[in-house]
């Protein structure tokens, strides 16, 4: 049985202007100890697939549908139930560290709270588990450094941070939204590498929610490509990169120029991304498709799957370069 | 002289204050750039790479004469930018123009696109009738791929990739002879990211432009950049053509860098070795004594603390401060 299955999750926001559909039926799931990317742009839906799992949804949002973790449904819960599960099971960490940290708290006081709340230990034996959680994710000096302010370290330091907390329950998924588009390179590189390594020690199976395929490429076993709110393809990483299936998957990859190679002109998406409040009845790709037939702009493509491949898109997988 | 830009030795150093400190007390000397030297000739575009904090973006604006310079020069068509007054610099000020990172902020959300476009014009040359100003800001919206018809508009209601075409048509009004462009694509999203970079290639290969192309991702400085420079801590790590620094980099930061770029295939990206750089950047109120990467550097020696290296020449315009370097394929090269 999967760790995590959602079944036609719908999230919608009401707002001044009108409803505005932020997930259309997004329906994926996914094992014990996998990695699994959901990669897509700026209002593909992607975060708040993750915020409606996690039950973080702002207060004007709703999530229908089904989202099964170890047979229970996350969204029939209440908060009272979905705070055992939080953080105890299920952990996510954010893009930016400094806003997700609360900065009057000194770090061990963060760390500890988790701890009790979770485990009911004392202050000074979660302190201490928490001071060995920093050691792990290799922040130097940790002992001493626990007693500081989130503000008092650096960008990257502050991710681990927030990677120890989260995995100070041992859960058995971890959520990373976007964890290391506010860093450097470098730092991006020992973050991804700290993410692998835990993994592997813990057998944490990871959703990593990216605009970057690069990252992807190192890291994910499966991946999950999200458009305006819907989900346009999936299958093995390697799968997605070598055949791409989806005319928006091909021109993503296309569109990202490439260290390793001589690329002359970029291939582009014609186009901006989706405004959500008012996509069309059809693909949501269809107004920046370059290959989209007729109907594609009324006719919403049914999910085809062969094998362990999904995609959503009228044009014949043969047919799209 | 051949180069349209020469910086030489150029350094920029912020005054900083201790913090809790006394009023009276001196304040530190934080060095965001220090004694860089290059040239850009006439037509070429000399991309700028580095983590945050290297200096890249300091340099871009003491260049534009944004921030003042604290030492050195910057030779434009032969005058010394930096030690000139206001007045005679404003003169250069039309052939240095800018692009900038955060595309909606750097519009004035009171005035209208057609403004925007039209300010530098107006300001350089005031006697330009209207009609010639409006003609110019057409042709130009037209140029970088905005219609014309929305030349009332504001910049709100513009998306992200729009908002920055209309920062280049500002840029480009007064046919500027460089561009210096701050993480232009950094801020769009992967799909807008292709658009702006092509039409920046377009525009610069079509109108003769000289540029000079910040950004922190080294793919896409390689891809749009004839030569690159490294910063590391406000010095020149390395200096040489973008497809040699990429296949074959000399300095040990250029190779920890290019294998911290992650590249999207993923048989490629699986098998490549991951020398991951410890650490991060040290403060730039004490920077590291002699050479400021040896406290990350996998191939630093004791004499790596006693002197600052020379950015050496090591030949075919390759230039590199490190007196160990070695050319090293950090890259699994694909097909």
């Amino acid at each position: 049985m999967s760790l995590l299955e959602i079944e036609d999750l719908k999230v919608t926001f009401t707002t001044a202007d009108g409803d505005v559909n932020a997930v259309n039926g997004v329906s994926f799931h996914i094992d014990k100890g996998e990695t699994l990317a959901i990669v897509g742009e700026s209002g593909s839906g992607k975060s708040q697939t993750a915020f409606a799992t996690m039950g973080l949804l702002a207060r004007n949002g709703r999530a229908t549908g089904k989202a099964r973790f170890d047979g229970q449904d996350l969204l029939q819960m209440s908060q009272r139930e979905f705070n055992a599960i939080r953080s105890k099971d299920i952990a996510m960490i954010f893009q930016d560290p400094m806003t997700s940290l609360n900065p009057y708290l000194k770090v061990s006081d963060q760390m500890a709270e988790v701890l009790m709340l979770h485990k009911g230990i004392g202050k000074s034996q979660a302190v201490s588990e928490s001071a060995q959680m920093l050691d792990a994710v290799r922040i130097p000096d940790a002992r001493a450094r626990i007693t500081m302010y989130p503000h008092e370290f650096s960008g990257g330091m502050r991710q681990r941070i927030m990677i120890a907390m989260s995995l100070l329950c041992q859960p058995r998924l971890l959520i990373a939204d976007e964890p290391t588009t506010a860093l450097d390179v470098t730092v991006q590189a020992q973050i991804m590498q700290l993410l692998g390594d835990i993994r592997q020690d813990f057998g944490t199976a990871v959703i990593l929610i990216t605009h970057d395929l690069g990252v992807v490429a190192g890291f994910c076993d499966r991946t999950l490509v999200m458009y305006g709110g819907q989900v346009m393809e999936e299958g093995s990483t390697d799968d997605i990169f070598a055949t791409p299936a989806h005319p928006y998957t091909s021109g993503l990859l296309r569109a990202v120029p490439r260290l390793d190679r001589e690329m002359g002109e970029l291939m582009t998406i014609a186009g901006e991304p989706p405004d959500m409040s008012n996509l069309p009845t059809g693909c949501p790709f269809s107004p920046r498709c370059a290959v989209s037939l007729d109907h594609c702009r009324n006719q919403r493509p049914a999910m085809e799957t062969t094998g362990n491949r999904r995609r959503a898109c009228h044009l014949p997988a043969s047919e799209v370069v | 002289m051949d180069a349209l830009l020469s910086v030489r030795n150029l350094s920029v150093t912020f005054d900083v204050a201790k913090p809790g400190a006394w009023p009276w007390t001196p304040p530190r000397k934080l060095h965001a750039v220090s004694e860089v030297s290059f040239d850009l000739k006439p037509g070429e575009c000399l991309g700028i790479v580095g983590e945050s904090g290297s200096g890249k973006s300091t340099l871009a604006r003491a260049i534009v004469g944004t921030i003042p310079s604290s030492g050195g020069n910057i030779f434009f068509e032969g005058a010394d930018l930096a030690n000139m007054d206001t007045r005679e610099r404003r003169v250069h000020r039309r052939d240095v123009q800018m692009i900038f990172q955060d595309p909606l902020a750097a519009l004035n959300p009171r005035m209208t696109v057609g403004e925007i476009i039209a300010e530098p014009l107006i300001t350089h040359e005031p006697n330009t009738p209207r009609a010639e100003v409006k003609k110019r800001v057409g042709v130009l919206m037209e140029r970088v791929g905005l219609l014309p018809n929305l030349i009332n508009r504001y910049p709100h209601e513009f998306s992200g990739g729009q908002c920055q075409r209309i920062g280049i048509a500002r840029a480009l009004i007064l046919k500027p002879k460089l561009i210096i462009c701050d993480e232009p694509v950094s801020a769009l999203d992967v799909s807008v990211q292709a658009q702006v970079i092509n039409l920046l290639m377009e525009l610069q290969r079509d109108m003769g432009l000289s540029m000079i192309f910040i950004a922190h991702d080294l793919s896409v400085v390689k891809h749009i950049s004839d030569r690159t420079l490294v910063l590391y801590l406000g010095r020149v790590m390395e200096l040489a053509n973008s497809r040699k620094l990429t296949t074959l980099p000399e300095h040990p930061y250029t190779q920890a860098l290019i294998a911290s770029v992650p590249i999207p295939d993923p048989v490629l990206e699986r098998a490549r070795p991951r020398p991951v750089l410890e650490g991060e950047l040290p403060s730039p109120l004490s920077p590291p004594s002699g050479c400021v990467f040896r406290t990350r550097c996998p191939k630093a020696q004791a004499s790596c603390a006693d002197a600052r290296p020379v950015l050496e020449d090591i030949g075919s315009d390759h230039l590199v401060a490190c007196p160990f370097h070695e050319a090293e394929h950090v890259l699994a090269v694909g097909s």
